[in-house]
């Protein structure tokens, strides 16, 4: 089943781990994201036995949390990124990390394939307008998110595409409290 | 839900999204996003900035056992399953702080701080504190201002200023040069988060004695 599905956006792995405990899948999903968070933990300040140990604990917590991930208003990126700074507040900064309410699927309400397939292709654009910015601009916002920058400006003046971004997720939430009500 | 009128910022939502803000802001954050559909959105899309940083990132170089120590950590807690963190129906409480309270309003130490108002410090340190207020129905806030920044969320009832009037779930973001006397609309008691990230300087003599022990 994983083979079936697209290479690049890894929605299929998420499943295959959430379904089948796929450790398969699990072990292609960490060959892309565990070197790529230990990198964005050491440029945000932790030592590399640092990084390598939350790195470790980020990806565990991925296969943990495999059924609260939703396709259609996160990428995997985006998903294992949020999972990835909390484990640098958690540990590096030594702060807890409030999260909001989880938005819970009901128990039939798989999403629908379009929706994921939309949101996934946004996120991509997104991530290649980022790769495109101009060098001083893309640096600002990886200052950003690596956590050594305050953030005045950066939103409005970087002209990344959230417009469109929004209003997939936008969609997929309107979707989503239908299908609860 | 759809009442909320007054929103957070997409400075704040982006620092919130990249990790930077001082805890006692971020609990704000979380618990106004639990309640707002507009905000979640662009929390999700600065989320998914995130994501294509991390995607950009270069790719470090693992330990050579780093595969089989996370199957490990798997093993270990086999079993255990993270199930959604919901908001149970009517509470008036949402999720991240019933975490911080661990519980629902009933779990809630309060303490008289003067004049009726009660408030629950949930976390203080270096970089801010954040608390609970529950102001009587009529009443009005010790007059105060602050160093840095102020966020105020309303969970219950409704509270005026000199700038507006704000409800459950509405947010005021103040800065150090608004002296505001919040006052707890008539017919039913107020509940607000406030955080700050410097201690509130209360005009009064009185007051300002007592912070310290008031812890505020």
């Amino acid at each position: 089943m994983v083979a079936e599905a697209q290479e690049k956006d890894w929605v299929a792995q998420m499943r295959a781990i959430r379904d089948e405990r796929d450790s398969a899948a699990f072990a292609e999903l960490f060959r892309h994201f565990a070197p790529r968070v230990k990198a964005f933990l050491m440029r945000s300040g932790a030592s590399e036995p640092l990084a390598e140990e939350c790195t470790q604990e980020a990806m565990a917590t991925v296969w943990r949390k495999a059924q609260l991930f939703d396709p259609t208003r996160a990428s995997v990126s985006t998903w294992i990124f949020t999972i990835a700074r909390n484990r640098r507040i958690d540990v590096i900064r030594k702060e807890r990390r409030p999260e909001p309410e989880d938005l819970a699927w009901g128990p039939e309400a798989e999403p629908d394939q379009e929706d994921v397939l939309a949101l996934q292709q946004e996120s991509e654009k997104l991530a290649v307008a980022l790769a495109t910015l101009p060098e001083k601009q893309r640096k600002l916002v990886e200052q950003a998110y690596f956590g050594d920058l305050t953030h005045s400006q950066i939103a409005a003046e970087t002209g990344l595409p959230l417009g469109t971004i929004k209003s997939r997720i936008r969609l997929a939430l309107e979707r989503l409290r239908h299908a609860m009500s | 839900m759809s009442n909320i009128r007054h929103h957070l910022t997409d400075d704040l939502l982006m620092a919130y999204s990249a990790g930077t803000l001082p805890e006692a802001f971020s609990l704000v954050i979380a618990t106004h996003v639990s309640m707002c559909d507009e905000c979640r959105i662009m929390l999700d899309s600065f989320d998914a900035v995130g994501g294509a940083v991390l995607e950009d990132c270069d790719m470090a170089v693992l330990s050579d056992d780093s595969f089989a120590a996370t199957m490990a950590l798997i093993a270990e807690q086999d079993g255990v399953v993270d199930s959604p963190r919901l908001t149970p129906k009517g509470a008036v409480l949402p999720e991240p702080l019933r975490d911080y309270v661990q519980g629902g309003l009933d779990s809630v130490k309060w303490r008289h701080v003067g004049g009726g108002v009660r408030q629950a410090v949930l976390q203080r340190s270096k970089s801010g504190s954040v608390r609970l207020l529950r102001i009587p129905a009529g009443a009005k806030m010790p007059d105060h201002g602050h160093r840095g920044m102020e966020m105020t969320l309303v969970l219950k009832g409704a509270f005026s200023d000199e700038c507006d009037r704000f409800a459950r779930g509405d947010v005021e973001i103040a800065d150090e040069d608004l002296h505001h006397t919040p006052i707890a609309e008539e017919g039913e008691e107020c509940i607000c988060l406030a955080a700050t990230d410097a201690p509130l300087r209360f005009n009064a003599f009185i007051p300002r004695i007592a912070q310290p022990f008031l812890r505020i």
